[in-house]
């Protein structure tokens, strides 16, 4: 791994406010050609809002980004994105092929009649992610594992210079988890691309992330896992005192602010699921 | 005796709107049902009542009326592109308040009842040639806008979040279906009437999508339920005294319920 690489995604200053609420300031960072930042912390705390920036679909308060060398909003067209699973509608009109499709030129006007290059490119995009036997199946009738397969696939099928997933893994298992996990390492590692990934849990990432930017209440931390997800420095990132406790491999973090009374959500916060 | 109307000119003429609106309410339909709209179509529908009643009291063209109103409503219902529960209470709230409006106009309006009653149930057999000619270029329209459109109408319908994330506009896409939808409801209401919009927007596209997954046959098919229903209905009408909506919304219905039993795929 050289020094070398090219920097895909330039940070720097960025400022998140909404009217009087500060949730991150002076936030910069390059992201190189393959590699894998893992973007934690508890909800509210302005990752979706980060991946919107990276998108161009929100402008920061302050500061700049660059997403290959270019505004984000003119750099678009170069970015994949694996959102969120959300279960399809059964009776979807979308088969597994169309959904793909989709990511290839969806976003083009008109019929976009049948082109050999483009069904070859679908294609091949289904196979690299093991999906090409839900080419014709109706998307609302796959399960949630199956349904992020082609979520990557889609990403994928226009070749991006950059992947954004924000909580890709939600409401699926164990299985799929790392399913999906393993198949955007892989295409990082022989294609390049890097990848920012939103998770609440960071333990399907903890094997792959190089990077982990930990974002906390008006704060944020960044730096190799095993620098970030420690009690000293997220004791500061919260401002009181939380414990990183490793159990069987796994990492959980107790006594965040957000950790206390009884109804609260349990992946609010690195790894506690 | 059958045989003898089919030779009108006048069966010629329902026959020819029937198809014009069927085609263009089988294709908008797809975008509104994968929208879970549904609801919208039905408010769009009951403006458009409010707008031809309005323009009856002032005494102007009521299908111009119509198309005001179902534009009106469908222009906001795009810009807010509101989703789940607190899109159906605004659809509900603004339905309620337009159809008391139309309320209002129809006990102000002097003229023939028969012109309130053709806009609740439709009358396709009193359709003129020049309501034709107008049905048609509003039809061309419609369909060069679902076709110029086609890709990132079908995108931000189906998947939004992915859709904005690649550039395409969603909201701006939100406005041109509800405005799409508007004019076909515009449509649609001469041919079945306010109240039985559905029959033709909704139920032939949500029939269709128990049938096949893939979009583009989606819409063909539902625009053949549409057609069948329609000319079907127009015809079962000349033979028994029965409304024409009511055989156009039976037959559709049919299809709807054939489509849910099937026990096999396309
Ligand atoms: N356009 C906006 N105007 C005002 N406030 C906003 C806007 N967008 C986001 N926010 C607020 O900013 C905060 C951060 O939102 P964001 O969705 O980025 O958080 P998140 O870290 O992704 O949370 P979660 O873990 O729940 O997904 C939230 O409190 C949200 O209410
Ligand atoms: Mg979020």
């Amino acid at each position: 791994m050289s020094g070398e690489r090219r920097a895909v995604v330039e940070a720097r200053g960025l400022r998140l406010q909404f009217g009087e609420r500060l949730l991150w300031d002076d936030l910069g960072f390059d992201l190189r050609e393959g590699e894998f930042l893992a973007v934690l912390g508890p909800n509210g705390t302005g990752k979706t809002s980060l991946v919107r920036i990276l998108l161009g679909l929100l402008t920061p308060s302050a500061g700049s980004v660059l997403v290959s060398g270019r505004e984000p909003r003119l750099a678009r067209a170069r970015v994949g994105c694996v959102p969120q699973q959300h279960a399809f509608d059964p009776d979807t009109p979308l088969r597994g092929c169309d959904l793909v499709r989709l990511g290839l030129d969806g976003h083009r006007w008109g019929l976009g009649l049948r082109s050999r290059g483009a069904d070859e490119r679908v294609r091949r995009a289904l196979v690299d992610v093991g999906a090409a036997g839900y080419r014709d199946v109706p998307v609302g009738r796959l399960s949630g594992g199956e349904q992020q397969r082609l979520r990557i696939a889609q990403a994928l099928v226009s070749d991006p210079a950059l992947l954004l997933a924000d909580e890709p893994l939600l409401s699926l298992d164990l299985a799929s988890q790392r399913t999906v996990v393993d198949l955007l390492d892989r295409r990082r590692r022989e294609a390049g691309t890097p990848v920012v990934f939103v998770t609440h849990d960071v333990n399907p990432i903890l094997r792959v992330a190089d990077r982990v930017l930990y974002l906390g209440p008006g704060r944020w931390a960044m730096g190799a896992p095993a620098d970030v997800l420690t009690t000293e420095s997220l004791s500061r990132l919260y401002d009181t005192p939380v414990d990183v406790l490793q159990v069987r491999g796994r990492i959980v973090v107790v006594g965040t602010p957000d950790d206390e009374g009884v109804h609260h959500h349990d992946h609010a916060h690195a790894g506690s699921h | 005796m059958f045989t003898e109307l089919l030779g009108q000119h006048f069966v010629h003429t329902a026959l020819l709107a029937g198809a014009v609106v069927a085609v263009v309410s089988g294709a908008i339909g797809t975008f509104v049902v994968t929208r879970g709209a549904s609801f919208a179509v039905h408010a769009v529908s009951e403006l458009g009542f409010t707008g031809a009643a309005g323009a009856l009291v002032l005494g102007v063209d009521p299908v111009a009326g119509m198309i005001a109103g179902s534009l009106l409503v469908g222009g906001v219902l795009g810009l807010l592109s509101l989703r789940g529960r607190e899109r159906d209470s605004a659809i509900g709230a603004v339905l309620a308040f337009g159809l008391g409006v139309g309320v209002l106009f129809l006990s102000l309006y002097q003229g023939y009842a028969t012109e309130a009653t053709n806009l609740l149930f439709g009358s396709i057999v009193g359709v003129s040639d020049r309501q034709l000619a107008v049905l048609a270029v509003v039809a061309v329209i419609v369909v060069a806008g679902i076709a110029a459109a086609y890709r990132p109408l079908l995108f931000s319908s189906i998947d939004p979040e992915v859709a904005e994330a690649r550039g395409v506009p969603v909201r701006a896409l939100s406005v041109l279906t509800f405005l799409l939808l508007a004019l076909t409801t515009a449509e649609a209401i001469q041919v079945v009437g306010v109240l039985l919009v559905l029959t033709l927007v909704i139920t032939p596209a949500a029939a269709a999508q128990r049938l096949t997954a893939n979009p583009a046959t989606a819409i063909l098919l539902s625009i053949v339920i549409a057609l069948v229903a329609t000319e079907g209905g127009i015809l079962l009408s000349l033979q028994q005294p029965w409304p024409t909506s009511f055989f156009i919304s039976a037959i559709s219905f049919a299809a709807y319920l054939g489509a849910r039993m099937r026990p096999w795929s396309l």
